[in-house]
């Protein structure tokens, strides 16, 4: 249920082929284990981790429509999401508006993310809400409100990109959307609480939480997933732990 | 639960919880406790003890004294002794041990609390979480009054001597200390009766108190059943009498202190109208009635037993109402997991039964959610009666279970109008997001404590009690201190 990332200026080749292989790979010394959901990178890197994760069954998401701010137009955002899913991309996440959420302007909001949901094709949607830029919890259940209406498959709350990300309670809101809409249409929406994620213990409180508020068919990663890509590692850490009993140090789980 | 139908949600095939449960290895019960007076543990006059039982497992915990009105006058003579040195204590005295006993009870608290769930079946989340760490508030709260009494009430602060006080099991140790906090901070002196199936820590509190080094008599903690009460109130050197418990017995002491020099303050029932607008936030508005309702299982006066939900938003409320009900756990109180625990003593759960087939034959509709309850114990589960009105008696009366029954309203002053159409008079709750609507709906109520947008919120420095029949006299606060007053 993890998606391993890398949104850096600096991205190369190199730096995402080493990804993909840990992504695939993530200890060695540990059997069956299972692989991450999903590798995030930037359009212009999507042939790269396509080719590195071929067979893997990991799929490869690429961030869109001007990430991390979406400050651009909609012509822009459209060509930048049909760029990545020409690539190979399985998976966009986008930015919502947030300037003109926060002006008031939920109806182009809403057309936007149906507009880039067009250009997506066959591949899925994540629309992040960057709630650390939005102003209240009515907000964050608005603009998810929205995002599930204009044909989000995924809400995800963070693009990682700035200090506030995600928090136990923003993301309850979320999944109280996602489970009205549930309610309402049958239809079932994922979530993706991204940023900030670090531990085991925390992602337990996370799951926890899903598994109270929208019950075991959500605890896969066809509908819940971690934006954290340091918390594998955590995870890797503590499986390691109840078989041997003992911590071992960080320099024995890979950092790529 | 089976699935039924497309879009419900599965909450047990997938993860569940493993046992979490709080160690009692470190706590210290005897088997047999006598009673307090003067200082020191005695036996009963009439050798008499009963069984204190965990009914969680209906296991014996100890054997508690049963004290008689032998034993009720020697602890009204003790108290009568101690009350002139006690009144005359400076007040920063007195503040000393009242301190020294609100952090002991803060230092053994994992102690008080495991106890607390034992003898009472409450969850141990609430006992640790709420019950003692409020008890030792009260203290610390009114500790802080005891040195500036003059000040507060320049008019005169004299105590009124000997306070014999009553308390319910529904809160074991945080009645003892709502109690016994004001009344020692004022300069008086105390005979403390426990109710029967939940003295364990109170007497716990009484080893503190000698541990405190407390003078000889001023506290003094006599356990037994509603005759050990009953000679409490009618002893003739006792000043005043305050009462924690049901309508029923409230009315009786009122009876006998009538015509008498005694004071008198009384905490009875309640059926809290717990009001949910259109314009509420519903999921918030859903875990309050949840807290309302089902906070130690019910067992509270002021719980939020009667749910008025505006009719256009009814239908949402009920659903996410059920939903979160069906995740409940029901169970072992000891297992930090558990929401709701075990019914207090056999005798209340038949009176809840009693009303659950009351309810069914008024034909209300009942739900309850598909778990299993533990096979050993006193269990009940969480419910909701629906399509109830103002006419039915499961909405008349107290039935201190987790039993919720929901009627709808069309406006505001309709529901205004039915929340007072009751005897009692305790507490309310709203739920709304219009702050207009608030001090409309919180001015017009007639009980004690309205919440707005919360429920069961409980401060030492807030005012707690009740109109009507849910009794007179406040406690909290300085309002609380002034009834321990002249």
């Amino acid at each position: 249920m993890v998606d391993l990332t890398t949104l850096e200026g600096k991205d190369t080749p190199g730096k995402v082929k080493q990804l993909c292989y840990k992504a695939q790979h993530l200890h060695e010394h540990y059997q069956n284990l299972p692989t991450v959901a999903a590798v995030c990178v930037y359009p212009t890197h999507v042939k790269t981790a396509v080719e590195a994760l071929k067979g893997s069954g990991i799929n490869v998401a690429a961030v869109a429509t001007y990430f991390p701010s979406g400050q651009s137009s909609v012509d822009v955002k459209i060509a930048d999401t049909k760029f990545a899913v020409d690539e190979g991309a399985t998976e966009i996440d986008m930015v919502i508006s947030r300037g003109k959420f926060l002006s008031g302007e939920y109806q182009y909001v809403h057309d936007e993310i149906a507009t880039i949901k067009e250009a997506c094709g066959k591949a899925h949607l994540k629309v992040i809400l960057e709630v650390g830029e939005l102003d209240t919890y009515d907000d964050v259940r608005k603009a998810s409100d929205i995002a599930i209406s204009a044909g989000a498959d995924f809400i995800k709350t963070s693009t990682g990109k700035i200090p506030k990300a995600a928090t136990l309670p923003v993301t309850l809101v979320m999944l109280y959307a996602i489970r009205d809409h549930y309610l309402k249409t049958g239809v079932k929406i994922g979530m993706k609480p991204a940023g900030g994620i670090s531990n085991s213990k925390l992602a337990l409180h996370y799951l926890v939480m899903v598994q109270e508020i929208l019950g075991s068919d959500w605890m896969s990663p066809d509908l819940f997933r971690f934006g954290a890509s340091s918390l594998a590692n955590d995870v890797l850490m503590q499986l390691v732990k109840q078989d041997t009993g003992v911590y071992q140090s960080m320099n024995y789980f890979s950092l790529d | 639960m089976a699935k039924k139908q497309s879009n419900e949600f599965d909450f047990v095939s997938g993860w569940t919880y493993e046992p979490a449960p709080e160690s009692s290895d470190h706590i210290q019960l005897k088997k047999q406790y006598d009673l307090f007076i003067n200082g020191s543990f005695s036996r009963p006059a009439a050798g008499s003890y009963f069984d204190s039982v965990n009914p969680a497992t209906d296991e014996v915990l100890s054997s508690i004294a049963q004290a008689n009105s032998t034993d009720v006058d020697s602890a009204v003579t003790s108290a009568r002794r101690a009350f002139k040195k006690w009144s005359t204590l400076p007040g920063k005295e007195r503040a000393k041990y009242l301190f020294r006993l609100a952090r002991m009870i803060q230092e053994r608290a994992r102690e008080f609390a495991v106890i607390e769930t034992l003898d009472g079946g409450k969850p141990i989340r609430e006992s640790r979480d709420i019950d003692i760490p409020l008890a030792a508030q009260h203290f610390f709260y009114y500790a802080g009054w005891t040195d500036k009494l003059s000040e507060a009430f320049p008019k005169g602060a004299e105590p009124l001597g000997v306070v014999g006080q009553i308390i319910p099991w529904n809160f074991p140790l945080l009645m003892a200390s709502w109690k016994l906090a004001p009344a020692l901070a004022a300069g008086n002196t105390v005979v403390l009766k426990p109710a029967e199936t939940t003295s364990l820590t109170a007497l716990k509190l009484a080893e503190l108190i000698q541990e405190c080094g407390f003078p000889e008599g001023v506290v003094n903690i006599v356990t037994g059943d509603g005759s050990t009460g009953a000679a409490i109130v009618d002893h003739p050197d006792i000043n005043k009498i305050a009462f924690t418990g049901s309508t029923e017995v409230g009315k009786l002491i009122q009876r006998s202190t009538a015509g008498t020099a005694k004071k008198l303050t009384l905490e009875l029932g309640g059926k809290a109208a717990h009001i949910i607008c259109r314009d509420a936030a519903i999921d918030q508005a859903v875990e309050g009635i949840v807290n309302g309702i089902f906070f130690n299982q019910g067992h509270v006066c002021c719980a939020g037993s009667r749910l008025f939900v505006q009719e256009s938003v009814a239908e949402e409320v009920i659903q996410k109402l059920k939903l979160r009900m069906d995740t409940l756990i029901v169970g072992d109180p000891m297992d930090k997991n558990t929401d709701v625990g075990a019914i207090n003593s056999q005798a209340q759960l038949k009176t809840i039964r009693h009303f659950l087939d009351l309810g069914k034959k008024e034909g209300a509709l009942i739900y309850q959610p598909e778990r299993a309850l533990p096979k050993k114990g006193n269990w009940c589960a969480p419910t909701l009666f629906l399509e109830t009105s103002q006419s039915h008696r499961i909405v008349q009366e107290e039935i201190f279970g987790p039993v919720l029954t929901v009627q709808t309203f069309r406006s505001v002053d309709e529901v205004i109008t039915k929340a007072n159409n009751t005897p009692y008079g305790l507490s309310a709750g709203v739920w709304t997001q219009k702050g207009a609507k608030i001090f409309e709906l919180t001015q017009k109520l007639k009980a004690g404590v309205v919440w707005a947008n919360t429920y069961n919120q409980f401060d030492a420095a807030s005012p707690f009690g009740g109109y009507k029949e849910s009794g007179f006299g406040r406690e909290g606060g300085l309002h609380g201190l002034k009834e321990y007053l002249k």
